[in-house]
């Protein structure tokens, strides 16, 4: 576990050690919230606190008993999903025309396309409820899927430029010399390459969205709440044994999101390294 | 691409190349690039454009609100051009003002849109919106303009010729205005038009600039303390090892940060696990206040912000050759001195890029703080939700947006030259 190198005088090891504990306190940290958190969910008390007298599912019948509560869960996953369906279309075609080596000012028009990673949420946040309430589209769900796709596309450039990177565009113009047509290259030829890509960015634009509070907090009217939206006016009100029964469903999803991200990044260096 | 195009010239073959003409040629290959352009250009136009319009608009636009301030420009048009033109009132002409202003506040009064006025103007001196209300409900019922007009506004309130209000308006006349930037940095325009320092107990702002950078610069350095040895276990480990840490830093990263703040509030709180435990141990006796405090923002900050530090600089870390530690001691270094003077400059580019990250992300942050913190804990962020949402000061909330924005983008130009453009979160 520990590699201590036979070279090291004692006190290097003592050193070597002490940061050990120290990483591994930290990460304890890190953890802890989660690990303290996900059995509070399963109490039978309606208090938030240890020891826990008795386990029951109790609150998880109340979450999945609550229409407000099932309204979140259905809001976050519907706007999510077609945030990431328009974040993934339009950041994937806009990565083959950025990587095209005929595009004029790729830095500039790059950086500009990944400002909405930069600029802080809240900023974003408050133009788009200026700009969306002109166009009536605060407390819809377009409005929503807009402003969260538009959060998630950097994610989606950043993946696919890196994987297209990678991509031998002589195979396009093999397709081409073969006789197919652009479009039927690009799905049979490109999309398979640079998946992997695509998919990772977008899972990280899924997770912004379905993460998302502040955009949601100026942009939702109650019919839109979401998960994050509805547990930030649970928190503010009080927290009772919901929250950590919503709170343990979240870190399932975000637990089964990042699985996700770890296979296909796997699977795409497996496919690298088949290249080579 | 453009493959029609290019391959003409080749179906051509069964023809004698008599006709060759490079001069057609090169022409043929530059539309062929220039059609290459284009379709670059035209992949790319629909994400531009989204951003452009869903994005950047409203950006300006908001930033837009923080130096143009219209209303009593669109309101009161011809009153507000008289105020303009004189001189710091010392040149204006009283009877052409009061007369102009009474009849363009009797038709505001009665279409009921001297509204955002009195509010804009309630910004800057408190006391007209009453005015403008008062004034409004006498003024509908005059049949004609009074002959003197100034007699008929001081008869109503004296106020009407106070000069600090009058100078208020002064300073509204103009769309274009100083007064929400100068504002949001503890100044003001005096009435004799020069930048003061408002009155102490009206300063906040530059409080609040100094606690948001006070807090981010904590967390940043609390982030480097802790993130070090991590980053630095995992570089220095094997294989499984290293992937059984990783999921540690990794899965709390994408757990949502609404769920950590939430579990910090229950750990942290009266009757959470750490106080229950410190009181079984008898440390204390009375429980400590954990919780929507500095401390409590201290820790859950440090907590969402901390992966941001460990990953770039593992990815750094790992690139580090340990050939160079193993030279400087073979060489007669003291091992903390070849720490020192080997190991951690060159671990410096990935510090450096995670300290930034850390605090660029630290200054904007909203929600923890609000729901860890207490109220002299708020940052930037909160107040511009604030102005935006419960006192309606939409000018103010740009101005503070204004700053926060340019504060993030210095400090992202630095992030940029210390990555050299590549932002590695070496997962």
């Amino acid at each position: 576990m520990i590699r201590l190198d036979p070279s090291l005088s004692k006190s290097e090891r003592i050193s070597v050690i002490a940061t050990w504990i120290a990483a591994l306190l930290v990460i304890l940290f890190l953890m802890a919230p989660i690990i303290t958190i996900v059995p509070l969910s399963f109490t039978s008390d309606s208090l938030l606190s240890y020891p826990i007298p008795d386990w029951s599912l109790r609150w998880y019948e109340v979450l999945f008993g609550s229409d407000m509560w099932m309204r979140a869960l259905w809001n976050s996953l519907y706007i999510a999903f077609f945030a990431t369906i328009l974040a993934m279309i339009l950041g994937t075609v806009a990565s083959v025309g950025l990587t095209s080596p005929n595009f004029p000012f790729k830095g500039a028009v790059m950086g500009l396309l990944l400002t909405p990673m930069i600029v802080p949420i809240i900023i974003t946040a408050v133009a788009s409820y200026f700009f969306y309430a002109k166009l009536g589209l605060t407390n819809s769900y377009l409005g929503m899927i807009l402003a969260h796709a538009l959060l998630g596309t950097p994610f989606v450039v950043i993946t696919v430029t890196a994987t297209l990177l990678g991509f031998d565009s002589n195979q396009v113009r093999a397709a081409y010399s073969l006789g197919c047509k652009p479009i039927p290259t690009f799905f049979k030829i490109v999309v398979p390459q640079i998946q992997p890509g695509i998919i990772s960015g977008g899972l990280f634009a899924f997770v912004t969205s379905f993460d998302e509070v502040i955009v949601a907090l100026f942009m939702a009217g109650t019919e839109q709440f979401t998960l994050p939206r509805q547990m930030f006016a649970g928190i503010r009100e009080n927290i009772d044994p919901t929250i950590a029964a919503v709170a343990s469903v979240m870190i399932l999803i975000s637990l089964i999101l990042l699985l996700g991200i770890q296979w296909v990044t796997a699977r795409s260096e497996k496919l690298k390294a088949g290249k080579t | 691409m453009a493959a029609s195009s290019q391959t003409a010239p080749l179906t051509d073959s069964s023809q004698p190349h008599v006709g060759f003409d490079p001069k057609k040629l090169k022409a043929q290959v530059r539309t062929a690039e220039r059609r290459k352009t284009l379709r670059a250009l035209a992949l790319v136009a629909p994400l531009f454009l989204f951003v452009l319009v869903f994005f950047l608009f409203p950006i300006g636009s908001l930033l837009e609100r923080s130096v143009n301030s219209p209303e009593f420009v669109t309101i009161f048009p011809q009153s507000a051009a008289i105020l303009h033109k004189s001189d710091n009132l010392k040149t204006l002409d009283e009877q052409a003002f009061y007369g102009t202003l009474f009849e363009e506040l009797q038709i505001a009064a009665k279409e009921r849109s001297f509204g955002p006025v009195g509010r804009r103007l309630n910004q800057d001196v408190t006391g007209f919106i009453s005015l403008f209300k008062k004034t409004a409900r006498k003024i509908k019922k005059e049949k004609q303009r009074p002959a003197d007009a100034k007699a008929w506004f001081l008869s109503q309130n004296e106020n009407w010729g106070n000069p600090t209000y009058l100078h208020a308006m002064k300073r509204a006349s103009s769309a274009w205005t100083d007064f929400y930037m100068l504002t949001a940095l503890d100044l003001q325009r005096s009435d004799g038009g020069s930048i003061i320092a408002v009155e102490d107990e009206k300063a906040l702002f530059v409080d609040i600039l100094i606690r948001t950078m006070e807090i981010s610069l904590g967390v940043t350095l609390i982030c480097v303390i802790l993130g070090y040895p991590v980053a630095w276990v995992l570089a220095h480990t094997t294989d499984t090892m290293r992937n059984i840490l990783l999921i540690g830093v990794l899965f709390p990263f994408w757990t949502s940060l609404l769920v950590r703040t939430a579990a910090w509030i229950i750990v942290l709180q009266k009757e959470g696990p750490i106080n229950s435990m410190l009181q079984s141990l008898h440390i204390i006796d009375e429980p400590l206040q954990l919780v929507f405090n500095r401390f409590g923002v201290y820790v859950a900050l440090t907590h969402i912000l901390l992966p941001f530090l460990v990953l770039p600089l593992y990815s750094v870390m790992k690139a580090i050759p340990n050939d160079y530690m193993r030279a400087a001691k073979s060489l007669g270094a003291k091992p903390w001195i070849a720490f020192i003077r080997v190991y951690l400059p060159q671990s410096l580019p990935g510090l450096s890029a995670g300290a930034i990250l850390v605090f660029i992300l630290s200054i904007g942050y909203y929600i923890t703080p609000a729901l860890v913190g207490g109220p002299k804990d708020q940052m930037i962020s909160y107040f511009i939700a604030f102005y935006t949402n419960n006192t309606i000061n939409w000018g103010l909330a740009s101005a503070l947006a204004f700053i926060l924005l340019v504060v993030t983008l210095v400090f992202y130009a630095l992030y940029q030259r210390v990555t050299g453009g590549k932002a590695g979160m070496g997962v």
